[in-house]
């Protein structure tokens, strides 16, 4: 970047809690069902209707909280957020102001540079908005809007980091980290491109002569990015576009802003110079929200292992330091590989069996780790015949293979393919003899000190015995066999 | 009429014993209605088929099932047309909700069906309950069935209206600031507000959540029990509502000699009209005359009530508001854009009391004034609590007079907001400081109706209901008006 600016960059990132029900009312919390089936008083903003806070949702929220290393505060409250929009049934958002749920966490990157905390400023709880869908290309030349419900209700927790990060990598490696500690918690699908999980970017550039206030300093909101990688590409398109209008000297606009897939560029939706004044006041309709503090306490005591132990913890195992970093990434793989290992406890033929030819197989399927097609006993198996010698390792290849395409056993595979290594010594030992045999101009070449040529004898017996015998074995018996005729 | 002149316990004892059917209740309640209100204007909407048909089928199961118990068996009600009904439209007295249906009933509904109550109809109301004189209803006046050119109060004026002219025994209001106390007290009948929390508010349209309460209209202290019994008890669909069980079905007549009686001094002083402070007075020489102790006491930020009211039911009531919007049910203006529809929707569907209130609320919670109004009006508030949890350490029950005037005239007060606001002096502090009112008729001055309010401590109704049944008993037997059909 430029010399004479620093980038800051802060992220509020909303997630959608896997909640049975929605925030405030019993209607069914899912996603992908036929328009307004998953609506009641409540949730559709009828006269006389009142919310009533789901328990789960608090707790899923708490979770996160405590996973992100926050503050949990025993005594939050509700605040209504007040717009008029046609996805809004209230014209109001229940939310959390002035005192969420959670303040003062942190995620750790880990930069070129060595691992950095990022900031967290607060966790709050919210309800989602609906769903408009316009008739016609876009919103501007639309001819009407369609309004579904079903999502309206539907528990958010907002995640606001501090204007901490400099640069488009450090906000991906953020957003990274942040899906993965969450992921482990199963509190949410964390599925950008259905909307679970949804990120917002600010922006701006500081002067490094600036010494004022960053909350003071131009920012421009980026919304509505659909993955992590575009979240990275907006940012990048805004330094430049920031960097080229302070360069000429052109003040920058508080303003929110689209991104552009196709273009890779951000574009103006509305201006923020006149604030949108939301009205916050605490919702009356319900009480602060107090947590017990043993219920507290065993939140606490239930959270299962984060990335950051699990890291450490399979560095000690042996996984090597680039692995582990993949391993932990998927929840879904290191809950597969950790699985494999308890049968197998190979724990780097595991490692590198899962992460270069199993993840193949399973990625041409276009399968993932929540079903991957072959199970880890099938694996363990699989591993087991290469141990015992009974696969060489491409046989092995073409067994795993076939257990993709028909989903049966290693064992199944191995005798309807009738592969097996022989392992019988005598039954090699009989071919190995007949090859130095019928080979003996070879044989006095290797016994003339022509090492290459014990290979051709190698090879001539694999042929022989259609590559079913175990080549350490093969090579050992040559040289027993020809050290026998000499 | 047969069966009118009972009250709604004596009814359903009646009708539970077979002497009365609840069919010949509900026909004699209609066509009591037929007859005199179209002088009255209390009833928005009267259910003669639905309320027959659950008569009807009321008896036939009490013929088949003689064990069944139920409190309110057979007796005719009227319902506020801000609570939600399935079985007839809601519509707030507002143009914003002209023929809404509600998809489900509010809790309090519920639990009267549930009684054996029959509604049969539904009655009028400043438009979303923003008033004190039923005025400002978007549909009708309605007239004091005392004085047919006075108001009735409000914003119940309905409700009171209904059972003061013996439409039917007992109505179910709601009170914000005063508005089931005042048309109570204007129309000589009982109405109580309960504590906040103690009756559920879902299905009540809101319009400032934390001061709204539903609560009983009867011309009995025992109805005013019974009906509170039957409405109140923890409502899992309300978060505020408290956890604690219902109300007694019946009242236990307190023993004034045991009672502690604080007449705050700044409810007793000018500004009262002589005819009203002379029946107050007169009521308190004789619950004086019961043995009862009497004790000046003060609430110092009493001043302040008004100007706290105002703001806090403002501001909540701009945000309660907002969802009429157009978009999902209710009137909808057409428009070429989004902003234009919302603008005339509300425009047009919002009367002017309405718009004046949501514009005054609007303006509260607005970024640069939110600390000077709104949160400093909370402020005041918690102060106005004190003063009453103060009061209630040397004295058991507080009286005062519900309103300080007797019943206006129409258009005395419609053109002057503040003049009209100025009639809840007595009444919006109860509802700031979240404790039970009841306003109990205490006589006639001038041929119209004085209140006498009762407040206690939270959740003390029974305490409240225990002394106005003891000076019930010791009150002269009121005439009702109305009684040959019409008054002057």
């Amino acid at each position: 970047m430029s010399d004479n600016y620093e980038v800051v960059i802060g992220l509020e990132v909303h997630v959608e809690l896997k909640t049975a029900s929605k925030l405030f009312c019993g209607c069914a919390n899912l996603f992908g069902q036929d328009p307004n089936t998953h609506t009641c008083p409540v949730c559709l903003g009828m006269p006389g209707a009142l919310p009533v806070l789901n328990r789960d949702a608090v707790a899923l929220a708490t979770r996160a909280a405590l996973a992100l290393s926050c503050t949990v505060h025993s005594f939050s409250k509700f605040d209504r957020k007040q717009y008029f929009y046609p996805d809004l049934p209230k014209a109001y958002q229940i939310s959390q102001y002035d005192q969420p749920l959670a303040t003062h966490g942190q995620v750790t990157i880990r930069t070129e540079a060595g691992p950095r905390a990022i900031g967290i400023e607060r966790i709050h709880l919210e309800e989602d908005a609906g769903k408009l869908n316009h008739i016609g290309q876009r919103l501007g030349d639309a001819t009407g809007s369609l309004v579904d419900l079903n999502r309206a209700g539907v528990p958010l927790i907002e995640i606001v980091s501090q204007p901490e990060m400099h640069s488009p990598e450090e906000a991906r490696l953020y957003l990274t980290e942040l899906r993965t500690v969450l992921s482990y918690l199963d509190i949410s699908d964390l599925r950008m491109e259905e909307g679970s999980m949804r990120c917002d970017a600010n922006v701006s550039l500081r002067p490094l002569s600036y010494t004022g206030s960053l909350a003071d300093l131009p920012r421009v909101e980026i919304k509505n990015v659909n993955s992590f990688r575009n979240v990275q590409r907006g940012i990048e398109h805004e330094i430049i576009r920031q960097r080229e209008l302070l360069e000429q000297g052109i003040r920058i606009v508080k303003e929110t802003r689209g991104f552009d897939d196709a273009a890779g560029t951000t574009y103006s939706q509305r201006s923020k110079e006149a604030a949108n004044d939301y009205r916050y006041f605490p919702e009356p309709d319900l009480p602060p929200l107090v947590l017990d503090a043993v219920w507290l306490e065993d939140q606490k005591n239930q959270m299962p292992s984060l990335p950051e132990e699990l890291r450490h913890q399979l560095a000690a195992e042996g996984v090597l330091p680039r692995d582990v970093d993949v391993l932990v990434q998927d929840r879904a793989l290191y809950g597969f590989w950790r699985q494999t290992v308890a049968i197998y406890p190979d724990v780097k033929l595991v490692t590198n069996w899962l992460l270069s030819d199993y993840s193949r197989h399973m990625n041409a399927k276009g399968l993932s780790f929540d079903n991957p097609g072959v199970s880890a006993p099938h694996l363990a198996e699989l591993l087991a015949l290469i141990e015992d010698g009974t696969l060489s390792g491409k046989m092995a290849k073409e067994v795993l293979e076939s257990m993709f395409a028909t989903g049966e056993s290693p064992q199944v595979v191995v005798k309807r393919l009738g592969l097996s290594q022989i392992t019988d010594h005598e039954a090699i030992r009989l071919i190995v003899s007949q090859i130095v045999e019928a080979n003996p101009a070879v044989v006095a070449d290797f016994l003339g000190g022509k090492e290459k040529a014990l290979a051709f004898l190698v090879g001539q017996v694999m042929k022989a015995t259609k590559g079913q015998a175990k080549p350490d074995l093969v090579n050992a018996l040559l040289r027993e066999v020809i050290a026998s005729h000499v | 009429m047969a069966g009118l002149d009972w009250d709604a316990v004596e009814m359903a004892r009646r009708v539970q014993s077979g002497e009365v059917s609840a069919l010949e209740l509900v026909d004699a309640s209609l066509e009591r209605i037929a007859a005199v209100d179209s002088n009255i204007g209390a009833f928005l909407y009267v259910d003669d088929v639905g309320a027959r048909q659950s008569a009807r089928r009321l008896d036939s199961e009490l013929t088949r099932d003689q064990k069944k118990s139920l409190p309110l068996a057979g007796v005719p009600v009227a319902i506020k047309d801000n609570l939600v009904t399935r079985q007839m439209p809601t519509t707030a007295a507002s143009k914003m909700l002209q023929g809404f249906m509600s998809p489900y009933d509010a809790t309090v509904v519920e639990r009267l069906l549930a009684a054996g109550a029959i509604p049969v109809g539904k009655v009028n109301l400043d438009e979303f309950a923003m008033g004190s004189s039923t005025e400002h209803s978007a549909y009708q006046v309605t007239r004091n069935p005392w004085d047919i050119s006075r108001v009735p109060g409000g914003s119940s004026g309905g409700s009171a209206a209904a059972v003061a002219a013996g439409m039917v025994p007992l109505a179910l209001g709601s009170d914000t600031g005063g508005s089931i106390r005042t048309p109570a007290s204007y129309c000589g009948v009982f109405g109580m507000k309960p504590t906040y929390g103690r009756v559920s508010r879902y299905g009540l349209i809101a319009f400032a959540s934390s001061l709204d309460q539903v609560g009983p209209f009867s011309r009995t202290v025992r109805d005013a029990a019974l009906l509170l019994h039957v409405i109140s008890g923890r409502d899992p669909h309300d978060a505020t509502s408290v956890d604690v069980s219902s109300t007694a079905p019946t009242v236990v007549v307190a023993d004034p000699t045991q009672m502690r009686i604080g007449l705050p001094e700044e409810y007793f002083g000018d500004g009262i009209d002589p005819n009203v402070r002379t029946q107050v007075d007169a009521a308190l020489e004789t619950l004086k005359g019961l043995g009862a102790t009497l004790v000046p006491i003060s609430l110092p930020h009493t001043r302040y009530a008004i100007a706290t009211y105002y703001l806090i039911a403002n501001a909540e009531a701009s945000s309660n508001l907002s969802r009429y919007d157009g978009v999902r049910y209710g009137f909808r203006e057409t428009a070429p854009d989004l902003i234009q529809m919302y603008s005339r929707t509300r425009s047009q569907g919002f009367g002017d009391e309405v718009q004046r209130r949501i514009l005054l609320g609007t303006h509260a919670l607005s970024a640069g004034y939110y600390d000077a109004y709104y949160l400093k009006a909370q402020k005041v508030r918690t102060l106005i609590r004190r003063d009453f949890d103060q009061a209630f350490e040397s004295v058991d029950l507080i009286v005062t007079p519900t309103v300080p005037d007797l019943p206006f005239k129409f258009g005395e007060r419609a053109l002057d907001p503040l003049q009209m606001y100025l009639t809840d002096i007595f009444t919006v502090t109860t509802n700031l400081a979240g404790l039970p009112g009841l306003s109990q008729p205490i006589g006639l001055a001038d041929g119209l109706p004085v209140g006498l309010q009762w407040i206690a401590p939270a959740l003390e109704e029974e305490r409240i209901l225990g002394m106005a049944s003891a000076l019930e008993a010791v009150l002269p037997v009121p005439s009702w008006p109305m009684q040959g059909g019409l008054s002057r």
